[in-house]
């Protein structure tokens, strides 16, 4: 599967996610949360921003926990938890905000 | 109808799944076949699992799917063969969260049926490993039309992935005598104060509360949860004489010994004219000699439970059964929930901000001590902690170490400038 914007392409896999990484773009990020329904505001592109240092820093998404507490330091403690991320990205920070953010897929239950 | 007659012609193969049709039992492969005949998805599951079998291949792909606002129950299942099994490309399974201790009304599981006749394959597994209800068989589009029909009927999404999973408890005292705390308004309690860490995964890894009434242990929670809490008493058993005598002249004396007497892993159970006499300080409250003798014998009147860690499946390390965290805790007031609650508390955050990916709390403890672990949670440690004693005979005393080279002045710890006994006269 591939999506098209401004005149480039972009190959994802079967559930979406870039196929390359290193392709991710700002117009990618946005084509990406429109398909997934989400409307980014900046509380939204905070999220994206900190996956994407983190994972040009460690090559691996962060641990929920590591994540909610960066947000929580960044943002102030009542927002550093799970359900403040949940709101913004109904679909889990993990499955929604790692697409919008080109990070690969995370594995599944087990 | 019976087993494996009627059936309509066949589209797949099912020749080595027909195998698990024969013996005396009931068979899962009889009712999906029967199934089959109205769900053509359970036609073409019966036709993949042949062909797994066939193959020595696992053909289902895990990937993820969430229902908005929970990171978890969903299994979400493709299938790599949807070119000859079109209707099960997508074959899910949600996770529902039973009520505590598995009592339903008929009118709730007929609920349940027409549910998921409607938007899934119509299987339901009561219960999973896990102690959820197990809905298989839905597409991605089916699953939010299920999970929206079963929210409206007052039903709501278990646990998967690294987060706490659905609670399972043994039914306790609504129906049990033996029961030593209120396993179902536990549960309840725990499952209601932590919903948030239930549907939006934060752990390292999974976290499972099993919670059994006694050590008769009947929601396995020792050996499938890592946090078991289990039933247990302080102080003397009950034992009513009269009904000990009873039970010796309708058995014979020779049936007591055999079954109660010698069985008593601790040695600390006699009977002596007719009267059963216990060494409360020795009984590990192991609950065989109630079992046997449920008349005469009885658990203690100050009830509570033991909290225990660590339990697990192999995955960093083989499997491994819990073991003692607090040897005794009162659970019948809100402010005893609250004890627990705030050391559950303790526990994820210490084990959250320390534990690998994909660890559980046992192999965390594993790999940084229980000294250590203890201590990153704020509990003393206490005896009944130790599983055994080492095994070892390499054993490093701080005070008993060689003197070092510089540094510390060197000084002789009380036990050396003790005599040695003699051991000739032993």
């Amino acid at each position: 599967m591939a999506f098209e914007v401004n005149g480039v392409t972009y190959e994802t896999d079967e559930d979406g996610y870039l196929a390359n990484i290193d392709q991710w773009n700002e117009d990618a990020a946005k084509w990406l949360a429109e398909d997934e329904g989400v409307d980014m505001s900046e509380s939204h592109w905070e999220v994206v921003n900190f996956l994407r240092e983190y994972y040009e820093e460690y090559r691996i998404a962060p641990m929920i926990r590591i994540l909610t507490k960066a947000i929580g330091k960044k943002l102030g403690k009542e927002k550093g938890n799970t359900k403040y991320l949940y709101e913004l990205y109904p679909g889990g920070p993990a499955k929604q905000a790692c697409k919008i953010a080109g990070l690969p897929k995370p594995t599944g239950c087990v | 109808m019976l087993k494996g007659e009627g059936m309509t012609k066949q589209k797949y193969d099912t020749s080595l799944v027909d195998e698990l049709i024969e013996g005396e039992w009931p068979s899962f492969i009889a009712d999906l076949k029967q199934l089959g005949e109205r769900k053509p998805q359970v036609e073409q599951l019966l036709g993949q699992m042949n062909q797994s079998y066939k193959d020595l291949w696992n053909y289902w792909q895990g990937t993820v799917l969430n229902v908005d606002g929970y990171g978890g129950g969903v299994i979400a299942r493709y299938s790599e063969l949807s070119d000859e099994y079109p209707d099960i490309a997508q074959f899910h399974t949600i996770r529902i969260i039973p009520p505590s201790g598995w009592v339903y009304s008929t009118e709730t599981l007929r609920e349940l049926c027409d549910i998921w006749d409607k938007h899934g394959a119509g299987i339901i597994q009561l219960h999973g490993m896990t102690g959820d209800i197990l809905l298989l068989g839905t597409d991605n589009k089916s699953t939010y039309e299920a999970a929206e029909d079963l929210m409206e009927h007052g039903w709501d999404l278990g646990g998967s992935g690294g987060a706490l999973r659905t609670l399972s408890c043994c039914v306790g005292e609504a129906r049990c005598e033996m029961a030593c705390f209120d396993t179902i308004d536990l549960t309840t309690h725990l499952t209601n104060t932590f919903i948030s860490q239930l549907h939006r995964p934060e752990f390292p890894y999974k976290y499972k509360f099993k919670l059994s009434g006694c050590a008769n242990d009947c929601s396995c929670s020792m050996q499938r949860s890592d946090m078991p809490i289990i039933g247990t008493w302080r102080g003397p058993m009950q034992i009513d004489q009269e009904e000990v005598a009873k039970f010796v002249q309708e058995n014979g004396s020779d049936y007591v010994v055999e079954n109660v007497i010698t069985r008593c892993p601790t040695d600390c159970i006699q009977l002596k004219d007719n009267q059963i006499i216990v060494d409360d300080d020795n009984c590990v409250r192991c609950m065989h000699c109630i079992n046997v003798m449920h008349k005469a014998l009885k658990p203690g009147k100050d009830r509570g439970a033991t909290i225990l860690l660590g339990g697990k499946r192999t995955l960093k390390i083989g499997d491994t059964m819990s073991s003692v965290l607090v040897p005794f805790i009162k659970l019948e007031t809100e402010a005893d929930y609250k004890k627990l609650t705030d050391l559950v508390e303790r526990i994820w955050d210490f084990w959250g901000e320390n534990g690998m990916d994909h660890e559980r709390v046992g192999e965390f403890i594993n790999r940084i001590g229980l000294a250590a672990f203890l201590e990153g949670i704020g509990l003393e440690p206490d005896p009944q902690m130790i599983k055994h004693p080492t095994t070892s005979p390499y054993i490093k005393f701080e005070e008993l170490s060689a003197p070092k080279i510089d540094g510390e002045p060197v000084h002789d710890p009380a036990i050396r400038n003790e005599e040695v006994e003699s051991v000739e006269s032993v």
